[in-house]
């Protein structure tokens, strides 16, 4: 019943993917070889630039469908969001696979990445979120492994994992929920440095829904793709149920955006300033446009439209990613007569990390049984 | 019951982690400074511009035992070689400068210690903060304040160089070895190397004028307001390199801003500062408050066993809850 009869491996999608890969690996050589210096524009004013804010920061805000659907399917035995269940916690796997890729070329010593394991530190924020994404990503790895053991007929491996399955997915939701907030109270340290738009002693919580509604619009949009390209059909109910969820989400997230800028002072946003700008783009397209659509009928039922919407909010999540790690200390920065703007080597990476992320998804989806129902828990 | 994070720490390092939850941490207590802090007063009044705390800051600092700046194989000439040595030339903090001499000059920078028509000149390094923020986010306890004399010092070996103490620092102190591929960060270390030999922070000891003194805090901290309390105009004597110091120079008083910067300044730091120009002038960004940063992210950190285990908690009950809702569309 695997799709992958209809589907081949060589298409030009695949070419493409391959390239873009072989040309981040390329990239990601070379920085091994020649340092930080030599393959970014980062510098001591912008220490963190792209690879953090959008692949480390991005990737793991992106992995945040997992954890809602796990939660959904397992937690809350909403059923019928099964057949989403091992799509959305993949593409988490493969989000935090990224994430970790990045941070690997990242750092200045890739190969100390395992130091924090080691080291313990934990008054150190980071420190909390290098355990949060070992364990995570092994929790991960073990919530995806059905799909092999299905695969490879490995029945006995599969009862024993049917066995542990709730309580890997509490502790998985349960790790992931905090590192959610804890990414975002990584910048709780620096009021000196960023601009009151973004920073609040509320950070983790913010990063915390929007994650959520970042997850909700990859699951919607994932569903969406799988239908197109693998003839998979998705129930129309998990969209509508996606839908309502987001509209809530957003609705919060606005408020709570509302209540900070008015406690930082409306005219920061609007004084034309480079920050100023960002924070209204982000809000206009990541929440409100989207608020907007869902408030329409069509745009909660109709697949095509939410797609739309989805595009919108992952977009919007993505730019505040950005903004809370570059574009909040803009004014900082300028002050302190520097400047960045992402090499392009660093655009290339990033590209080839998604186009992996992409790729390895695409290869589950043709040999794997991906978009079978996920394994019940032997409770049931 | 207080726990303070040093004994939250002891507790937790033994896997305790989990057990003690959120309700036993309560608010964390303000770092107290160490009775044996030492640190540096700068005195931008005193100072003359000569940029001999540099130069020699650098020299100490490059010499093999445990120098900031030493790495093998690494030349980072204090005068580059040639037929004349000459000194670099940096314009800011960097990889290859631990301490600087910048000057404010407005107008016709003539009046000495003035704002206006004035120039003064400034001195950035490590702060040496009492609470520092760059060993708080530090994942791997690279950085770290010696509990004794309280100079924050680096451990390259443990160093990851993921940056966060750069993104942490208030006063954008740790540099970044951008051009290697085996990269320290770089910072001043108040010259600990040198106190096991009895030796001090070289910036103070090459300092002519008396505008770098060395020494315990508390003294410090009593020499600064002593300065503050002087007639503008008045002769009085002032002691070179040490605050302690037999050496001691007789000056006119000149009129100061009545604030030491590094009294409050991010908790309190271990390097205090007088000047007769504004701080926010002399560079020193103003959205620095007397906040102790790491307290930030400790709020945070002491809330995560308790949310451990009610997430853990919340996510069985949902479970056994809703168990037997069976049918695929009872949701909701
Ligand atoms: S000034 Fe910056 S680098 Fe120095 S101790 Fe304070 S936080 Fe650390
Ligand atoms: S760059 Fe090094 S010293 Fe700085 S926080 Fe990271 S591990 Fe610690
Ligand atoms: S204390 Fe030592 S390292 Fe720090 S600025 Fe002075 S001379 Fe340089």
């Amino acid at each position: 019943m695997n799709s992958a009869q209809e589907n081949r491996f060589w298409t030009p999608n695949t070419i493409l993917l391959l390239f873009a890969i072989l040309v981040g690996g390329g990239v990601a050589l070379y920085r091994l070889f020649y340092g930080l210096g030599a393959a970014t524009n980062l510098n001591d004013t912008y220490p963190w630039g792209l690879w953090l804010a959008f692949d480390v920061l991005g990737g793991v805000a992106m992995a945040a469908g997992g954890f809602i659907i796990a939660a959904a399917i397992y937690l809350f035995n909403w059923r019928k969001y099964r057949p989403i269940g091992r799509p959305a916690i993949l593409t988490a796997f493969l989000g935090y696979l990224m994430a970790v890729i990045a941070l690997f070329l990242d750092i200045g010593h890739p190969f100390r990445l395992w130091h924090p394991i080691a080291m313990w530190q934990i008054h150190s924020i980071m420190w909390v979120v290098a355990i949060h994404v070992v364990l995570y990503t092994t929790t991960l790895a073990i919530e995806s492994s059905p799909m092999l053991f299905e695969r490879f007929n490995k029945t006995r491996a599969l009862t024993a994992l049917s066995k542990i399955m709730v309580g890997v997915v509490a502790f998985g939701v349960m790790l992931s929920t905090l590192h959610q907030s804890s990414l975002g109270a990584v910048f709780l340290i620096a009021p000196a440095r960023m601009s009151p738009l973004w920073f609040s002693e509320f950070l983790p919580y913010m990063f915390l829904i929007s994650a959520i509604a970042m997850g909700l619009a990859m699951v919607g949009t994932e569903a969406m793709l799988s239908e197109r390209f693998f003839g998979h059909r998705v129930d129309i109910e998990i969209y509508r149920g996606l839908a309502r969820g987001m509209l809530i989400t957003l609705a919060i997230l606005l408020v709570a955006k509302i209540f900070f800028l008015i406690r930082s002072g409306v005219g920061s946003a609007f004084n034309g300033s480079l920050p100023g700008n960002m924070y209204l783009l982000e809000i206009a397209l990541g929440i409100i446009l989207p608020l907007l659509l869902l408030t329409n009928r069509r745009f909660r039922t109709e697949p095509r439209a939410i797609l739309g919407v989805n595009i919108l909010v992952i977009t919007g999540v993505l730019l505040n990613r950005l903004n809370v790690c570059l574009f909040a200390m803009q004014g900082y920065s300028t002050a302190q007569g520097a400047g960045y703007f992402p090499s392009l080597m660093e655009f290339l990476l990033t590209l080839g990390i998604i186009a992996f992320g992409i790729f390895l998804y695409k290869m589950a989806a043709l040999y794997l049984p991906l978009f079978a129902k996920p394994i019940e828990p032997s409770g049931r | 019951m207080a726990i303070n994070r040093r004994d939250f720490l002891k507790a937790s390092s033994g896997g305790a982690l989990l057990l003690a939850s959120g309700a036993t941490v309560a608010e964390a207590e303000a770092k107290e400074l160490s009775p044996d802090a030492v640190g540096i007063l700068y005195d931008a009044t005193l100072c003359i511009g000569c940029k001999s705390c540099m130069v020699n800051c650098k020299r100490v600092n490059t010499l093999e035992k445990g120098g900031a700046l030493y790495k093998p194989g690494r030349d980072i000439p204090y005068n580059y070689k040639g037929d004349f040595p000459i000194w670099d030339e940096v314009t800011e903090l960097s990889d290859t400068a631990l301490s600087i001499i910048k000057a404010y000059k407005e107008g016709t920078g003539l009046n000495r210690n003035e704002v206006e028509n004035g120039f003064s000149f400034v001195k950035n390094h490590c702060m040496h903060c009492i609470d520092p923020a760059c060993a708080s986010v530090c994942p791997v306890e690279a950085l770290y304040k010696e509990p004794a004399s309280g100079a924050v010092i680096y451990y390259r070996d443990r160093c990851i160089g993921c940056r966060y103490c750069q993104i942490a620092c208030p006063f954008g102190i740790p540099k970044f070895e951008w051009g290697s591929n085996d990269p320290l960060i770089v910072k001043c270390q108040l010259c600990h190397h040198r106190f096991p030999e009895g030796g001090y922070s070289a910036c103070c000891e090459f300092c002519p004028s008396g505008a770098s003194i060395f020494g315990p805090v508390k003294e410090l901290r009593e020499e600064a307001k002593r300065r503050l309390s002087l007639t503008y105009g008045k002769y009085y004597d002032f002691p070179v390199q040490t605050v302690g110091s037999e050496r001691k120079l007789a000056k006119q008083a000149s009129r100061y801003i009545d604030r030491i910067y590094g009294m409050t300044e991010a908790g309190g730091t271990q390097y205090l500062l007088l000047a007769g120009v504004p701080f926010d002038m002399l560079g020193f960004n103003p959205q620095i408050s007397d906040q102790e940063y790491p307290e930030l992210t400790w709020d945070y950190i002491q809330k995560v066993p308790a949310l451990i285990v009610g997430l853990l908690l919340a996510g069985a009950a949902s479970y056994y809850a809703t168990r037997n809702r069976d049918g695929e569309d009872k949701e909701k």
